[in-house]
């Protein structure tokens, strides 16, 4: 079971809502988190910790683009493909990752190591173009960056490039209007 | 010549301030909420949000001391607030910064609110793509929890405010506040028919109130600094206080920037963001995130705020300003945001959901060239059946982008359009069946 393990936060996540159903989301992103995807059987196991039927669940999990039900890569690459990192270049972007990776959109590359998505806007207008790799956000993207990127992660697992708390612009100096 | 001071950015723009608990103390967290807990009735607190006029800054713009006062006082049961960090706007992304550089001055914001309409728990729906704001919020609330500014009995006041951090899983329409509670619950973040509305049937059918990340962090400062300073920045009595803008596009310094709501475009576009970003000029810029109609460089001196822009013939919305410049392709540009729409369209009412996809494959045959002369009309025609048609706002705001576009560059549809009938004839194309 998948979350035999994690037994104390599922206990804690459950504690924090007075309807059990108000949990689905969290156990979800939970069992994503464990498999890479919410598999049939997590989808099973929610319904049993929320007292609902599978069908209610996966009715649930249909509607969040976040959630794969399907396995994928090690690491889900998504680039913004919205107007605002198009305005600033998130279509050569996007090309350039496809012909790196040698995989379409959607798709997976042999080694199971990146699946690349174009995703709809990701929060991050301002420092386009940008892509979200796992948990971490990659801004203000150029070719070169990108290369770093993937180097890192398919050497180490883990790259610093990766954005801090976001604050931009850095410096802002009080401006007298006129 | 006129000077303004930050309200929400201050802090966060000092060097060296990190937006720990620490920090945010140092320069005067938590003052507000000791003293009001407690100390000052709730509804004195409701009135004091209503005389700063303060708006919501999400982007419907609903004056927020008016939403509180919606409440229903005597109601037995428990009551909710729930923070909107949704920010899945296009062309938004202060509530990030808000969120990942200054978590507390939110938190004091929910506490404050919290107690104004009597409600012990709180939750903060984010988008599930903010992990690290996510984080960092999480790990702000138990510091402020361990530090006794939420939890039990707060400052032995008796109040009990409980703030959770739940994140959603990726859908744009869970920025709208039923469609908020309804994903909140566990299930598929589709809107409610309103009314009854959130403020007596709201979460889990219970009194609740849904404020916006910025909206909330504005709290602790008109308790601080009173109703009447707020009330004094702006265009009062109806646009007040500051707003962070967010400036993305083809412009040299885009970013977040915090300006008295009478600023202009010119001002935000111009001074503070650097210009554009080559030597193109301006062509269009949209004013208040993907929703909002496009506007063209006539327009850069008018204001920012709720009423000027509306005058404009556009909305202000969440305050995310996007540039163009010269050599944008109008179509294209109203294309992306279509198909922005069309992606994020919940499915619950039928000129939506379909009207989406019907303008998505209209534009994309006109900018390949195979658009048919009726197309505008057609596309006028959807666009009528979708205004005002829907149960949430989504139906308006998707075609926004579209009306606009064909008001002001009507002219770049039709060449493309020309561009195709001149192509008819040599172009390969699969016959189709005919009846005749």
């Amino acid at each position: 079971m998948i979350f035999d393990k994690h037994q104390d936060t599922v206990n804690d996540i459950l504690s924090r809502y007075p309807v059990r159903r108000s949990a689905m989301l969290p156990l979800l992103n939970l069992a994503q988190k464990e498999e890479g995807y919410v598999s049939q059987a997590a989808i099973r196991e929610i319904a049993g910790i929320l007292d609902l039927t599978p069908p209610q669940v996966f009715e649930t999990a249909t509607f969040y683009t976040m959630l794969n039900l399907k396995p994928i890569g090690k690491f889900h690459v998504q680039v913004c493909r919205s107007l605002m990192c198009a305005l600033v270049g998130a279509d050569p972007l996007i090309e350039w990752l496809r012909k790196h990776l040698g995989v379409g959109l959607g798709q997976t590359t042999g080694d199971k190591l990146f699946t690349l998505s174009a995703v709809e806007c990701l929060g991050s207008c301002g420092t386009g173009p940008m892509m979200q790799i796992n948990d971490d956000y990659y801004e203000r993207l150029t070719e070169a960056k990108v290369g770093q990127i993937l180097k890192d992660l398919r050497e180490t697992g883990d790259c610093s490039l990766k954005s801090g708390p976001f604050l931009v612009p850095e410096r802002n100096e009080g401006v007298v209007l006129s | 010549m006129k000077t303004f001071e930050k309200i929400l950015l201050t802090n966060m723009e000092r060097p060296g301030y990190t937006g720990s608990l620490a920090d945010y103390e140092g320069a005067g967290g938590y003052k507000a909420l000791k003293a009001v807990l407690g100390k000052v009735p709730p509804n004195d607190l409701i009135e004091m949000v209503k005389k700063s006029g303060l708006r919501g800054r999400g982007g419907a713009g609903f004056p927020t001391g008016v939403k509180w006062g919606f409440i229903p006082k005597d109601h037995p049961g428990p009551r909710y607030l729930c923070c909107n960090a949704d920010e899945s706007e296009p062309g938004t992304f202060k509530d990030r910064q808000l969120m990942e550089r200054d978590p507390h001055q939110v938190l004091e914001g929910i506490a404050i609110s919290c107690y104004a309409i009597g409600a012990q728990t709180a939750y903060i729906y984010i988008r599930g793509e903010f992990r690290m704001a996510a984080k960092i919020l999480e790990r702000a609330i138990a510091d402020a929890y361990r530090a006794g500014h939420l939890g039990s009995d707060i400052y032995g006041s008796g109040i009990t405010v409980h703030v959770t951090v739940h994140a959603g899983a990726g859908a744009y329409i869970c920025g709208e506040e039923t469609a908020l509670l309804e994903s909140l619950e566990g299930k598929r973040g589709k809107p409610r028919t309103k009314p009854p509305f959130p403020a007596t049937h709201g979460l889990y059918q219970k009194p609740t109130v849904v404020n916006n990340v910025e909206t909330l962090a504005n709290v602790p400062h008109i308790v601080n600094r009173g109703a009447e300073w707020f009330a004094s920045i702006g265009v009062p009595p109806k646009s007040t206080g500051t707003r962070v803008f967010c400036l993305s596009g083809h412009v040299k310094r885009p970013g977040n920037y915090e300006l008295p709501v009478n600023a202009t475009f010119r001002d935000l576009i111009f001074e503070l963001g650097g210009g554009m970003r080559s030597d193109k000029p301006l062509k269009a810029f949209i004013p208040g995130g993907a929703s909002a109609p496009f506007l063209t460089p006539d327009h850069v001196d008018v204001q920012m705020d709720f009423e000027s822009v509306a005058m404009a013939g556009s909305m202000s919305g969440s305050g995310g300003i996007t540039v163009m410049e010269e050599g944008t392709s109008m179509v294209w540009a109203a294309l992306r945001l279509m198909e922005f729409f069309y992606h994020e369209s919940c499915g619950k009412c039928t000129p939506c959901r379909e009207g989406s996809s019907w303008i998505v494959q209209i534009l994309q045959r006109i900018l390949n060239k195979q658009g048919r002369p009726e197309d505008l009309r057609t596309l006028t025609e959807i666009c009528e059946n979708i205004g005002g048609r829907t149960v949430c706002a989504f139906g308006d705001a998707e075609i926004a982008p579209v009306q606009s576009t064909l008001k002001y560059w009507r002219n770049e549809y039709e060449v493309l359009i020309e561009e195709a009938e001149a192509l008819k004839g040599s172009r390969k194309e699969i016959p189709v069946l005919s009846l005749a």
